[in-house]
């Protein structure tokens, strides 16, 4: 396979190469993130035994890592690309390396390797085994079968699999520093760097994290966001306008989202303390919780459907 | 005589788990199979990345038939009876055999349990110990329920005999067993099939797997060796390492790579373990320079190229690996440079514990603390302060916030760049150690100072607080911390009252505690004042001026609400007497395990802990290693049988007559030679003794003592005690308790066992 030519090429490339597998190519979900794994394609419908397989890009925020556009591998703002599939096919790793091939990477020139590396996320009150993917020793993706979420036992088991794009694609294309990456074809009429779509923002997110968003206001926010999503799934499920029974999980899951996005604000406003920390991590875990248990009673968690 | 081949095929095992699976596997297995009556020539496990493998040879073909006898009703019982036995035991009515016991005829059944063909066997116990696995850590997978430490694949399960191999017939959620493995991911994917354990070895090979761990290692080892030596480089040893990376290969390809010029000058313990930790390289010296120049990498496969796209690859990952640790590096050492006092105000911040402050908090007493132990230790009391000041200080720099093991090596490098004095920056790295008991021990008296006090800090803090260690459970180390004291006071011979330096540490905590508490106070003072002066709208100070008095009558009905802790600087008593007995006595708990590994009796301990000065760990050794050495000898070993002959007498007449014969025995009333060359004896004995004790010459006191075994045994078989005349039984008993005497002022024989 020939070598593609910009960190969009890798995009589409995987997103063809899964979509030939059989995966639903999802968009990204339109709310802020901490990593794929947010996704509701995928810690909600790992819940259940309904079975699924979606991929998707997914933008992720971490406020803590943005480096003012200077880092050459550290942005507050990233791409993860994400590929989940209920239950895990016996051949995952297979399908996996096949995915490495389509983006150009010579299995007769590199050395891959599944080094152990157990997943857990404490917001999310999940948990799985795998590994990480090392290509000439540099971590490329994130390889997990969920056993764990949101305190439920994963049964069937899901495999998930995160590349991180950038780094994927610093190294499929040879780059040093990420701005420099070529974000589309070189070639093309206007051709973009990666630091030509996004340094500015970079850097404009970074003062804005770091120094200047408002701590009571994101903290009110905080608090607003746990307090509508226990609101919403106290609401009896049967809804007494139309007569049906409709159990609001993602609607309630987008608050928990919010408030874990709100944490890590404020967490890189470094005015969260140790000991608060684990409180606060403490507190989204136990909305993932309740989203989690919301999602198991209806028929996408695998449910039996209302009686019509 | 069959052999047997188990190999469990799976997605990567962790290197870590590998070994020890192996070794469960074959125990599992083997054990089962004896169980079930099938026994074995020899085993052998082995696994790589993706298999764990056993091989059992000279295997019983069949279980050995059993034949069982059971014991009935009589003849002639009821047919019920009879009827009822006959089901219990499995057998019919005309099987029953009738036999006299010589109480009259009974039924037996006989019942023949015939062998078991291995293969049953085998598969039985296979699928037994794939269900029950001893994983650290196991998974679910896809749909099913089976569990394992990843995904497993297939099972290959073989019996070989002299007619040929038969595979095992056995199915595991749906995993049937075969005769087919295959081979390396990459280099040799097709699926093969097995006839014997020696044909599926070396087809691994043929399909570029290394089915041995060590044969693994040992060509990890070899090639590194020797592509280093053609570079002028040698392998920096480190096994733990070398084993791990043989836990993630199945076929070994070693690369040579060199460190960037721009990296040689970071301390080679960073390069070492940058490139461990993150990237599982081995490190290349060169013995020129004592230099980290280069690495070894591991890959796990033949690339066509030669390794030259991973060899790049890797050397960019370390590169960038590098970058951020010299990025550390130098931002230390501008800190380090002007002194670390940024360091050392930012470990203000940090808790050491809630109830015992910051670290800086515990710096400032083992500063104190470590002046104190100073001159014991031949140390320099103003150095041994300064280094307790700073060992501590790397805590809080980029590097061991990094690479928390680097913690005190940073401290000594960045001691040295401080321009501090040698000995401080050794005690920078020393001071935490003996971490384990055959890690060394510190011995340049700055370095034992602060190391002592480091512990013996930490040790009363805890104590202070009630949070001492109990059974499996100890958190905070202390049994280490107090091995640590015990080791460095040992081999250094430091003679110290380990009470003494407690009372003083316990001081030093309790005026810190003290002042702040009086400082929070002040400030809560000090803000009332500021309002009031406000709303009185005059000067603060003028307002301070003002209510002086009335402060400090505050301050002092809010110090004794608050309890202040109780300053001690010689007494020992109430609580910190309870404080100080129970921590020198886990302190000599923790003796006495120590000493036991080197030999020497607890009870012979016992016997020296009831002697002065048992808080003086050193002079406790000593007086115990010597009546330990007493003890073996024949003379030794007899005396204790005389003493307690002695004291036993001497206790029972005591009570019977309700006196204490303690005094007065004359040597006008001996009527014996033996009796008059005991008198002799200790005459002699305690003129020895009594000055060596004091010199603390306990060679001398011990022999001597062991020098009476002959009189007291010659003693008791010439004399009669209990004589008729009262006089001389008196005479005697208190010649006795002589004998008590002498003896327990060397040590307390009552303690001595047997």
């Amino acid at each position: 396979m020939d070598k593609p030519r910009s960190f969009q090429e890798i995009i589409l490339r995987l997103q063809t190469y899964w979509a030939g597998q059989g995966c639903a190519v999802l968009q990204p979900y339109d709310m802020e993130v901490g990593a794929g794994t947010f996704h509701p394609g995928t810690t909600l419908r790992a819940l259940g035994s309904t079975p699924w397989a979606a991929a998707y890009v997914q933008p992720s925020r971490r406020p803590t890592d943005g480096r003012y556009g200077d880092s050459p591998n550290r942005m507050q703002h990233y791409y993860q690309y994400q590929v989940i599939i209920k239950p895990s096919p016996p051949d995952l790793q297979a399908l996996y390396l096949g995915s490495l091939a389509a983006i150009g990477i010579d299995m007769g020139l590199h050395d891959i390797r599944f080094v152990e590396d157990d997943w857990e996320s404490p917001t999310l009150g999940a948990w799985g085994l795998g590994w990480e993917v090392w290509c000439d020793g540099m971590e490329v993706s994130q390889f997990t079968y969920f056993q764990q979420v949101g305190g439920h036992d994963c049964h069937p088991v899901s495999g998930e699999l995160t590349y991180g794009l950038e780094r994927l694609a610093m190294y499929v294309l040879g780059v040093d520093h990420v701005m420099e990456m070529p974000f589309n074809d070189p070639a093309a009429p206007i051709p973009l760097t990666y630091g030509d779509v996004f340094r500015e923002a970079e850097a404009q997110y970074a003062r804005w994290n770091f120094d200047v968003a408002d701590t009571d206001t994101l903290m009110k926010h905080f608090e607003d966001a746990e307090a509508e999503c226990a609101r919403i799934l106290a609401e009896p499920h049967e809804d007494p306008k139309t007569g049906r029974r409709i159990v609001m999980a993602l609607p309630a899951y987008d608050q928990c989202i919010k408030a874990s996005h709100l944490f890590n604000l404020l967490d890189a406003r470094g005015v969260i303390s140790v000991t608060e920390r684990q409180a606060y991590i403490g507190r989204v875990r136990a909305l993932a919780k309740l989203c989690a248990d919301a999602f198991v009673q209806t028929e996408a968690g695998g449910a039996a459907p209302a009686a019509a | 005589m069959p052999d047997l081949l188990i190999e469990l095929f799976s997605e990567e095992i962790p290197a870590r788990m590998q070994a020890k699976a192996s070794d469960d596997l074959k125990k599992l297995v083997t054990n089962g199979l004896v169980d079930a009556g099938l026994t074995y020539a020899s085993a052998g496990a082995f696994a790589t990345p993706r298999r764990l493998t056993l091989a059992v040879e000279g295997l019983l073909a069949n279980s050995p038939a059993v034949r069982e006898e059971r014991k009935g009703p009589k003849v002639g019982a009821p047919d019920a009876a009879v009827e009822g036995f006959c089901r219990g035991a499995g057998v019919s009515r005309e099987d029953l055999v009738a036999r006299d016991t010589g109480k009259g005829e009974v039924w037996f059944a006989v019942i023949d349990k015939p062998g078991r063909p291995a293969a049953e066997i085998v598969a039985e116990v296979l699928e037994g110990t794939i269900r029950s696995f001893p994983w650290p850590k196991s998974m679910r997978w896809g749909a099913g329920s089976l569990r394992w430490v990843r995904p497993l694949h297939s099972i290959l399960c073989l019996l070989t005999g002299d007619d040929g191999a038969e595979v095992v017939p056995l199915s595991v959620e749906g995993i049937e067993a075969g005769n087919v493995t295959r081979g390396h991911r990459f280099l040799a994917p097709e699926p093969f099939s097995v006839t014997s354990f020696e044909d599926y070895e070396a087809k691994l090979k043929r399909a570029k797997v290394l089915l041995r761990p060590e044969e693994r290692r040992e060509v990890i080892r070899g090639e590194a060796d020797a592509q280093a030596f053609a570079k002028g480089l040698e392998v920096v040893a480190d096994e733990g390492l070398l084993s791990e990376i043989a836990g993630l290969v199945e076929w070994p390809v070693v690369l040579l790579g060199r460190i960037e010029d721009q990296f040689l000058d970071l301390p080679p313990e960073v390069l070492q373990t940058s490139m461990k930790e993150h990237q599982k390289f081995l490190s290349l010296r060169n013995p020129k320079t004592g230099r980290i120049e280069g690495f070894v990498t591991v890959a796990n496969t033949e690339a066509a190229d030669g390794g030259a796209t991973i060899l790049a690859g890797n050397q960019k990952v370390l590169a960038a690996r590098l970058a951020d640790a010299k990025f550390f590096w130098e931002n230390d050492l501008r800190v380090a440079k002007a002194g670390m006092g940024d360091w050392l105000e930012s470990l203000e911040q940090v808790t050491f514990h809630n109830k015992l402050g910051s670290v800086k908090d515990k710096i400032d007493r083992v500063v104190a603390l470590a002046k104190e132990i100073a001159p014991m230790v031949g140390a320099d009391p103003d150095m041994a302060a300064e280094a307790a000041r700073v060992a501590k200080a790397d805590l809080a720099s980029e590097m061991v916030y990094e690479f928390p093991e680097l913690q005190g090596l940073m401290g000594r490098y960045y001691a040295a760049e401080a321009g501090l004095p040698a000995e401080v920056a050794a005690a920078c790295q020393d001071h935490y150690a003996p971490l384990g008991p055959s890690d060394a021990v510190p011995t340049a008296p700055v370095s034992v100072a602060v190391a002592l006090a480091e512990k013996l800090d930490t040790l009363t803090g805890f104590w202070a607080i009630d949070e001492k260690p109990t059974g499996s459970k100890d958190p905070f180390a202390l049994r280490r911390a107090a091995l640590g004291v015990i080791r460095t006071l040992l081999s250094n011979s430091t003679r110290l009252s380990v009470v003494d330096q407690c009372v003083a540490a316990y001081s030093i905590f309790a005026v810190q505690q003290n002042r702040q508490r009086q400082d929070a106070f002040e400030k809560t003072l000090d803000a009332a004042d500021k309002v009031q002066a406000e709303a009185l709208g005059i000067p603060v100070e003028d307002f301070k001026e003002m209510m002086i008095d009335v402060d400090n009558q505050v301050l002092e009905a809010q110090i004794a609400s608050d309890g202040v802790l109780p300053v001690v600087s010689d007494a020992v008593s109430g609580p910190l007497g309870n404080l100080t007995s129970d921590l020198l006595s886990f302190l000599h708990d923790r003796l006495k395990v120590h000493l036991r590994d080197e030999g020497i009796r607890h009870d012979v301990i016992d016997a020296c802990l009831a002697m002065p000065n048992a808080d003086d760990l050193t002079l406790l050794v000593k007086r115990a290693t010597v009546l330990s050495d007493t003890l073996k000898t024949e003379d030794g070993e007899n005396l204790i049988q005389g003493y307690k002959r002695a004291n036993n007498i001497l206790t029972q007449a005591e009570e019977k007559d309700g006196v204490e014969y303690s005094f007065g025995a004359d040597v006008k009333f001996a009527e014996t030679e033996e009796e008059k060359a005991l008198f002799a004896a200790l005459d002699t004995a305690e003129a020895r003794i009594a000055p060596a004790m004091e010199q603390e010459d306990f060679s001398t006191a011990m022999s001597a003592m062991a020098s009476l075994r002959q009189p007291i045994d010659a003693f008791f078989e010439a004399v009669q005690i209990n004589a008729e005349s009262e006089v001389l039984r008196r005479n005697r008993l208190n010649l006795l308790s002589r004998i008590r005497t002498i003896c327990l002022s060397v040590a307390d024989l009552n303690r001595i066992e047997g």
